[in-house]
């Protein structure tokens, strides 16, 4: 059923049920907004939605109010926009003043609301913080409830999208605080580190611990990609800066899983930097010098053996150990040395017993591309179909 | 999923994640840890209980963390998945629940599989799997009368000796209600890893070309010839087998390593699998892969394998290459590079581009550089695609222009024209009718005995992935699950006296751990559960590498196991 009403004016026939908020946005009229996002149910708790109604005394918020038939709206009347302002100084009276060295500068909803209408800190406000900053042991999460603005996004978001109910309200008045369980450190609350609550937060009261100082966001390039975890197929932004992949950010848009992620996707990037990467092709000693494979060559075996000859020539061979000169030392070989070589065993493998002596297990973590090619090589080059991945593992 | 490949002509999950978690009534997870595994398909499924009353039923011997959403939790024996849902197909014929309609026009031999269930009376299904004789009344109605209802597993049920039969059997169950081709039902066997399902699309298979044609026939063997430019057979008898494309199926990963030792494999190429990690009976797979002549690993990280290789060759993450992945629902989306490999890491594909020019001058006389796609030179993974496009039926139209312009594919999709399919199955099977298979129980293959009297269960944690190579290194994740843990049932930490202590010993036939003991009631008493993450106390020392007759899939669920304390 539809109902007839007028927003700034202009008649709309707008559905009934819907709210005001709804409505105006499917006629592209905006009216800012705080607490509210699309993906969570409106909780009407923070007032920057408020918008003028003819003959109604007081003000409601547009993303509880359902509209209904002869409605009027005003959506920037002086009044309306006087209230707004009003309550981001309430905001701001209770917020420190740190946008300067704030992590989410440049990406804060309160900030550019403040900044939109021009809304200045009250010479009353409160001074100096209540509550510690970085509260939380969680690895992930930084957490600083001197910026919370008491929107109950991250209740919202871990309510109903993690459906793990960490966050809750603690305390009433000016004392108001978003605790995690009955005011424990999250992962006491049973936080699975999903970081739901981050990505929802409009603030720096929750913000992303790993990434903390590296990069102001328009400093950051985004790359919309998959997640190379598991098999749910997850897409995300990683925030790149000096060639480095510095973040994770959800990406709205994602098809399977929109804004949400899991611990591994959202804080499992580190790896990519770590300083164990292979960064050159690598070959055993023997292959260069052109003698046989060592006997075993069980690494631990082959290092074992040659401690028990140092036992009995202790001091010689110690020093003979740290030149590394066995063959089965790693040497690092330019590409058309290692790929020579790789090629060179298997022709020679394939030629003195056949392609079936060869095999080739693909990866289960590499792109469909790669894997189609490992196919082509294990069958149009080589001629056998020994190859197989990790299905069944 | 060669279980599924027998029911209804092809495996792969049937359904999509959204219209499962949006529109089933009821969902029934068995084998499957959810909210660890696939943690945001495990929170959409969370969002249906809670937000709209959707049914779950949860049959697993541990109480998984997606247990607490359960309306029924089904703890049963072990290895006993078999008897279990025949049990509650069983009351479902009794009952009179089964879709009448759907077994006459969709399926076929019904009445041998109808008299195979009626071997399982509850009362002896309850004595077989430990679950009362109400509680399987309870979930098989849940099951049925809540329709549509989405069966959803994982390596629980495939990882036994049984593993075929138990995803056939569970492809009877969603035939017997008909929730087969519609959404919110189906069968969706879950997929661990983020690309598995596309490196069997793929063709990384020893039985199959990409997208599942058989290496055996003679029709697929001529078409791959002439497109890769292989000499074929039928060439007057003259041309040598070395110069044509295999007609012999090849050995699986299980086969192949083992294959070792007794010379059937003398040079392996493995690129980021470790199997020392990841195979069952770890000092076994130490054994072979140190006896190998030659190993190449091409890998991120040196991993445990990384001591047994030859040569070492730098692959790059997914975040230095730009590609496509498959998810276990059969939607394939884009990888897109964010930075530059490190120091003189490849992407992957450049490797074996350069590695396939190589090899092609030393085998000579066996490629014709003419064919349409007999060449290695690509610039791109695009280029790639487009081979891939040529010659893979279901992922004919699937290209990186379709996708980057925003469009969402699942396969099959033939071509540009096509829009891709998220439900599979809808009007007919892909083998024409649903077969129903008659499944009897098989006991597990090892079994408990005095010495090892105890089970011994093994997965991963929410916070890990597999090996271990990449979680391990990631800091924050080591910061809040830093050590292997071994769950242990407080009735058994009483028993052994673990009372004060912190660390036990797992021994199995094969070898031994020793990690610290997390004592919860995740586990059912004579069970403990370890994961494989680390290598200092890996289950995998302790599996066996008994396999499905099938799908050769090692039994990993199963291991008979004694505890002791340090």
């Amino acid at each position: 059923m539809a109902v007839n009403i007028k927003i700034n004016g202009k008649a709309i026939q707008a559905e009934d049920g819907k709210t005001i908020l709804q409505v105006a946005k499917e006629h592209n009229v905006r009216i800012p907004t705080l607490c509210y996002h699309k993906d969570l149910n409106p909780t009407g708790n923070c007032r920057m939605c408020v918008v003028d109604v003819n003959g109604w005394r007081i003000s409601p918020a547009a993303c509880v109010t359902p509209v209904w038939e002869g409605m009027e709206i005003e959506t920037d009347s002086e009044k309306v926009m006087k209230d707004r302002k009003l309550t981001l100084e309430l905001m701001l009276a209770n917020h420190p003043q740190d946008c300067l060295t704030c992590d989410v500068a440049g990406e804060c909803e309160l900030q550019d609301l403040a900044y939109e209408y021009k809304a200045e800190v009250p010479a009353w406000g409160a001074k100096g913080t209540r509550y510690k900053v970085d509260s939380d042991p969680n690895p992930f999460i930084r957490v600083d409830m001197n910026k919370c603005i008491l929107c109950r996004r991250c209740e919202s978001a871990c309510a109903e999208i993690q459906v793990r109910d960490v966050w809750g309200v603690a305390k009433r008045g000016f004392d108001e605080v978003m605790v995690a369980g009955a005011g424990v450190p999250m992962l006491e609350a049973r936080c699975e580190s999903c970081g739901q609550c981050v990505a929802y937060c409009p603030t720096g009261a929750l913000s992303n611990k790993m990434s903390y100082g590296m990069a102001r966001a328009h400093q950051v390039k985004k790359v919309t990609t998959t997640c190379s975890y598991c098999g749910v197929g997850c897409q995300f932004d990683l925030l790149v800066k000096d060639n480095k992949v510095i973040g994770v950010h959800s990406n709205s848009e994602a098809p399977v899983n929109g804004m949400a992620l899991c611990v591994k996707g959202r804080y499992g990037y580190d790896f990519i930097h770590h300083p164990d990467r292979l960064v050159r092709p690598k070959v055993r000693r023997y292959l260069l010098e052109g003698g046989g494979k060592p006997v075993s060559s069980d690494q631990l075996s082959v290092i074992s053996d040659r401690l028990s000859v140092s036992s009995d020539q202790l001091s010689v061979t110690s020093d003979q150990l740290s030149v590394t000169s066995g063959p089965w030392d790693w040497v690092e070989v330019e590409w058309e040395k290692a790929l020579d070589i790789v090629a060179d065993k298997f022709a020679d493998t394939r030629s003195e017993f056949g392609a079936d002596t060869t095999g080739f297990l693909a990866s289960a973590k590499c792109l469909n591309e790669e894997n189609y090619l490992i196919n082509k090589l294990a069958r149009q080059v080589m001629g056998t179909n020994n190859i197989d991945h990790c299905a069944r593992l | 999923m060669a279980g599924l490949a027998a029911s209804f002509g092809s495996g792969a999950m049937s359904n999509s994640m959204d219209d499962v978690a949006k529109q089933a009534q009821a969902f029934f997870i068995i084998g499957s840890n959810t909210t660890e595994q696939h943690p945001v398909f495990g929170t959409m499924l969370r969002q249906a209980v809670r937000q709209r009353g959707a049914k779950l039923v949860v049959a697993d011997p541990r109480k998984i963390d997606i247990t607490e959403f359960a309306t029924l939790h089904l703890r049963h024996r072990p290895g006993t998945d078999i008897a279990l849902l025949n049990g509650l197909m069983y009351i479902i014929l009794e009952k009179g629940w089964e879709d009448k309609s759907f077994i006459d026009e969709r399926t076929e031999n019904f009445d041998e599989f109808k008299a195979a269930v009626m071997n399982y009376p509850p009362d002896v299904v309850s004595n077989t799997t430990n679950i009362p004789v109400e509680k399987l009344y309870e979930a098989a109605e849940i099951l049925a009368v809540n329709n549509p209802m989405a069966v959803i597993w994982a390596m629980g049920i495939t990882q036994h000796i049984v593993g075929v039969r138990n995803v056939m059997d569970l492809a009877n169950l969603q035939m017997l209600l008909g929730n087969m081709g519609k959404p919110g039902g189906g069968v969706n066997p879950l997929r661990g890893q983020n690309n598995v399902q596309g490196a069997c699309d793929m063709g990384a298979l020893p039985n199959v070309y990409p997208a599942y044609q058989p290496v055996t026939s003679p029709e697929v063997i001529e078409k791959f010839a002439k497109a890769w430019g292989v000499k074929t057979k039928d060439e007057g008898g003259r041309v040598k087998d070395e110069l044509t494309l295999s007609d012999k199926v090849g050995l699986t990963v299980t086969e192949m390593i083992p294959g070792i030792l007794d010379g059937r494999i003398k040079a392996l190429y493995i690129i980021g699998e470790d199997p020392v990690m990841s195979d069952p009976d770890t000092n076994h797979i130490r054994k072979c892969l140190s006896s190998v002549d030659f190993l190449v690993l091409q890998e991120i990280f040196p991993s445990e394998t990384a001591v047994y290789a030859d040569v070492l060759l730098p692959g790059a993450s997914f975040a230095e290459k730009t590609g496509t992945f498959t998810n276990t629902e059969r939607r394939v989306q884009m990888v897109r590079q964010a930075i530059e490999p490190p120091g003189d890491s490849k992407p992957d594909w450049w490797i074996l581009s350069e590695l396939a020019k190589k090899l092609m001058d030393r085998i000579s006389d066996r490629v014709q550089k003419d064919a349409p796609h007999a060449g290695w030179e690509y610039k791109s993974t695009s280029d790639i695609m487009s081979e891939i496009n040529a010659v893979t039926p279901s992922y004919g139209g699937i290209t990186h222009a379709r996708l980057d312009a925003g469009e969402r594919l699942q396969w099959p999709c033939l071509n540009a024209e096509r829009p891709g399919t998220p439900i599979l199955h809808t009007k007919q099977f892909t083998r024409g009718k649903g077969k129903f298979m008659p499944i009897d129980h098989v006991p597990p293959a090892e079994r408990p005995d005095d010495e090892y009297p105890m089970i011994m269960n093994t997965g991963r944690v929410l916070y890990h992935w597999h090996g271990g190579t990449m979680t391990r290194r990631s800091e924050g994740i080591m910061q809040v699950y830093g050590e292997a843990l071994i769950e242990v049932n407080p009735d058994d930490a009483e028993r052994i006296g673990l009372n004060g202590k912190t660390h036990v010993r797992v021994t199995s036939r094969r070898g031994s751990i020793e990690a610290r003991a997390w004592v919860t009631d995740r586990v059912p008493p004579g069970m403990v559960y370890a994961n494989f993450h680390f290598p200092e106390a890996s289950a995998n020392e302790l599996t066996h590498a008994s396999l499905d007759p099938v799908s050769k899939i090692p039994s990993y669920k199963i291991t008979a196991v004694k505890v002791e304390l340090v």
